[in-house]
């Protein structure tokens, strides 16, 4: 281990809501990113404004990371409870810096009431400058800061910078954090943007979302890209209007997405279900987060899984795909844009509050792919033609000559609604057929992800977000990961391969009941021990670590 | 086949005789037609309906149709306009489902000026789930879910629709045949969004016909410009009372539109995530 504290480092700042925790915290990442490192940011707080506790790790590697430490080797204390509740994480040689007088404990005083006020800044500005006192002390040279300081602080840079430079040098030096050599760096970007990037390769048209924490990051990433990337954004009355809008879009040949989370999702589902019945293609981005309810909306949780697998009524063919790292999230989100109108039926993405508004360098270079176009159609057309896999080619109006017609009652192969047996009972066919090509196009390497010792006889298993912790923990045990990306259809083949061998299994979770636990049961699995967490937090490496122990011995 | 029997499909009409759909259907084929000569070619129409026996439409018109939801219309419209602002997009509603669970939707679309077209067959009781009130029931209305008597007054939807903001509100009857083509014609032709509440009967559960009779009038619509005077006509009648009702447009203005017609540009994609990605380094 001794070796690896060279490459690695993690910081916790905290400080009141409000005083830009989340800015500041962006910035280190940045800092990290520019000496080569790769950054995954955790950020934790309340659902208020002002005042409460808030605050971000921010870890740097050497290698990709997906999760956080509980260890931190610095603490920059804008508050006092900062100090109070995360310096028994310091590592030995760890410090803090903390905002002097207002705080009181060991370590670098910087005044920065006093510098904010020797440049005329604003209180909000308290956060740049102890960022810069970061920088001072982590050995961090003067034009790398400054240089990410010019380029994040866009407005009021010069006084920024005057209180940056004065924060700067009243730190000493207490460790030096090298550049990785010879790596770059490397994009930023937020769990939700990733998401919405990938939206964009995949070829959406329109983003339609009413805000809804946690999920509010993709639309406000696609609104503030919406003119440069040519698509429209709509923030429409409330989340039924959404899904709706959504449809109408899709129905007129713009490919569409909408994001929300549980609360939200909950008012979809009737759209969802006229998406399966009417066959209108749709991706919706699912970001979770505690509940029942309101719950905890700014806290994480993985207990909506079967709730999205059955949502809507009746039966039909639904795409889940629940991404764990900055690549897959882009990867899936382009995927599920060309699954769902391919074949016509909504796809999800399911994400969480960890992944969403964590903040990532990638783990490879994200890759844009050409996707084939979509079969024409024969005419005269029939907007439910019967075909050998189910799925009806689609026309987009106004078409000269040619109905177009989508219906949410049962209807006949034009469109027409029908309440005949036969007809009904050649619908469901349809339905199933798809479902059935569904299954064979996703059921295929990269379904499911392995990794650890993937020879181990013990298994931690896990979905969505936890990856990143669980892949730790797994190497560090010799144990096998196996995890599902795709959830709906259940990759059975890729699942059966992951799992050969294994003879015991782990499986983790950020709910209370073990939820894909119910599913692999399912398909004939069982699981030995469910390590389950429904607090709103993520694991920490080391939490998890000794849990896994615990239940392995 | 003549243009006016290809308007219709082969769908067998399952509505009751002398129920008002028929004048509704009837009316809109005449101004499709009329717009169609005019030349509007009928494939940039699209009927959006929702649920109820109003929204059967959709199954017997041969034009392009999104049979959606209860409550629903609007959205979906919506959708489907800002995708293609070129479409003439038309809502079929039914008073249970516009009024009451599409409410919400009703009263954004008119806040937002959406370029559509809203009609709503009202005939102030649920028809296809047998006969209970809806919105738009008189006091003391007796159905099946209110035997001993509606306890609540109707929405005066005419002032709802100006308090709301749309730029095209007006009144119709379905036996009133010239005037209700003409009412249609200008709320499609109308920049913005247009709302047409017809009065129409139920033949099996609430049928008006000899009341509305002796109580409509037309409007001289001379003052529609005028949103005070447009509130007054408004109060003439509250779907309750038994006032003299007045039929027409009672307002009629300009606002922005959307969705604004602009020039979509193509971005190639891969070349706009890869500026992303640098910007974000
Ligand atoms: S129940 Fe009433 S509204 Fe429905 S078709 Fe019959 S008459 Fe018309």
């Amino acid at each position: 281990m001794e070796a690896e504290q060279l490459s690695e480092y993690s910081v916790l700042i905290g400080g009141k809501a409000g005083d830009g925790i989340a800015q500041a915290g962006q910035l280190i990442a940045s800092i990290f990113s520019e000496l080569g490192y790769y950054v995954y940011q955790y950020i934790d707080y309340p659902s208020l404004i002002k005042g409460g506790h808030n605050f971000c790790i921010i870890r740097a590697s050497d290698k990709p990371v997906f999760t956080h430490r509980t260890g931190v080797d610095l603490i920059l204390a804008l508050d006092q409870k900062t100090v109070d509740l995360h310096t028994s994480n310091l590592t030995t040689k760890g410090t803090v810096i903390y905002d002097s007088p207002k705080v009181k404990t060991e370590g670098q005083a910087l005044p920065i009431e006093e510098i904010v006020a020797q440049f005329k800044g604003r209180a909000i500005m308290g956060n740049t400058a102890i960022v810069a006192g970061f920088c001072g002390c982590a050995g961090i040279p003067w034009n790398l800061a400054e240089s990410v300081f010019r380029k994040k602080l866009t407005k009021e840079t010069d006084i920024n910078l005057l209180i940056a430079r004065e924060a700067f040098s009243r730190t000493t030096r207490c460790m030096q954090i090298h550049p990785v050599e010879g790596a770059s760096p490397r994009p930023l970007l937020s769990g939700n943007e990733w998401i919405g990037l990938g939206l964009l390769a995949g070829g959406i048209d329109a983003y339609v979302a009413y805000p809804m924490t946690p999920s509010s990051g993709v639309l406000h990433f696609l609104a503030s890209v919406a003119d440069e990337a040519g698509i429209d954004v709509v923030h429409p009355e409330s989340e039924i209007a959404v899904i709706l809008m959504a449809l109408g879009f899709a129905y007129a040949g713009k490919k569409a997405a909408v994001g929300t989370s549980g609360g939200g999702f909950c008012l979809m589902t009737e759209g969802l279900s006229l998406a399966g019945m009417s066959e209108v293609p749709i991706v919706i981005v699912l970001s979770q987060r505690g509940g029942p309810s309101t719950g905890l909306p700014t806290y994480t949780a993985q207990s909506d899984l079967l709730f999205t697998c059955h949502a809507g009524q009746g039966e039909f063919p639904r795409f889940i795909a629940a991404p764990a790292t900055p690549v897959e999230a882009f990867k899936w989100a382009a995927e599920s844009v060309q699954l769902a109108w391919r074949l016509q039926i909504p796809a999800f993405i399911l994400s969480d509050k960890t992944l969403s508004e964590g903040i990532y360098t990638p783990e490879t270079t994200p890759e844009v792919r050409a996707y084939p176009p979509l079969p024409s159609p024969s005419y005269p057309y029939k907007r439910y033609a019967d075909t050998p896999d189910g799925i009806s080619p689609i026309l987009i109006p106004p078409y000269k000559g040619e109905v177009i017609k989508v219906n949410s009652y049962t209807h006949d192969y034009e469109g027409i609604t029908s309440e005949d047996s036969e007809m009904s009972i050649a619908m469901v066919h349809k339905r199933l057929r798809k479902a059935e090509k569904l299954s064979a196009m996703t059921d295929k390497p990269g379904a499911v992800i392995c990794g650890g010792s993937v020879k181990a006889k013990t298994a931690i298993l896990c979905w969505g977000s936890p990856r990143g912790v669980c892949n730790e923990v797994a190497q560090e045990l010799n144990m096998r990961l196996v995890s599902p990306v795709v959830i709906s259809p259940f990759p059975a083949g890729e699942f059966r391969k992951a799992m050969e061998g294994v003879e015991k299994v782990i499986l983790v979770e950020d709910s209370s009941t073990g939820q894909l636990d119910k599913i692999l049961s399912l398909e004939g699995y069982r699981t030995d021990e469910l390590i389950l967490r429904y607090d709103g937090r993520p694991f920490a490496v080391e939490e998890l670590l000794e849990k896994v122990r615990r239940v392995a011995s | 086949m003549t243009s006016e029997e290809s308007l219709v499909t082969q769908a067998q009409n399952t509505w009751c005789p002398g129920c008002g759909n028929f004048a509704i259907q009837h009316a809109m084929k005449f101004v499709i037609q009329e717009l169609e000569a005019e030349g509007i070619s009928r494939d940039q129409f699209v009927l959006v309906s929702g649920i109820g026996c109003h929204a059967k439409i959709a199954d017997y018109f041969q034009l392009n149709s999104f049979y959606s939801l209860h409550g629903r219309t609007i959205p979906v419209a919506t959708g489907i306009k800002m995708a293609n602002p070129d479409l003439k997009v038309i809502c079929f509603a039914g008073d249970g489902d516009l009024y009451a669970e599409g409410l919400d939707h009703l009263i954004h679309a008119a806040k937002r000026n959406i370029d559509i077209t809203v009609i709503c067959h009202n005939n102030r009781v649920y028809g296809l789930t047998t006969g209970q009130y809806t919105p738009t029931s008189p006091y003391g209305y007796k159905g099946k879910s209110t035997p001993q008597g509606l306890h609540e007054y109707p929405l005066n939807v005419i002032e709802l629709l100006l308090g709301s903001g749309a730029t095209f509100v007006s009144r119709a009857y379905t036996r009133r045949l010239p005037h209700l083509r003409r009412i249609f014609r200008e709320a499609i032709m109308h920049p913005g969004f247009a709302h047409v509440d017809v009065l129409q009967i139920c033949a099996s559960f609430f049928n008006m016909t000899t009341w509305y009779d002796e109580r409509i009038y037309e409007t001289s619509e001379s003052n529609a410009g005028l949103f005070e005077f447009a509130c007054r006509t408004a109060q003439q009648w509250n779907y309750n009372d038994d006032a003299k009702i007045p039929i027409g447009i009672f307002f009629k203005t300009k606002k922005p539109v959307l969705p604004e017609k602009k020039i979509k540009k193509e971005v190639n994609r891969s070349n706009l995530v890869k500026t992303i990605l640098d910007r974000a380094t």
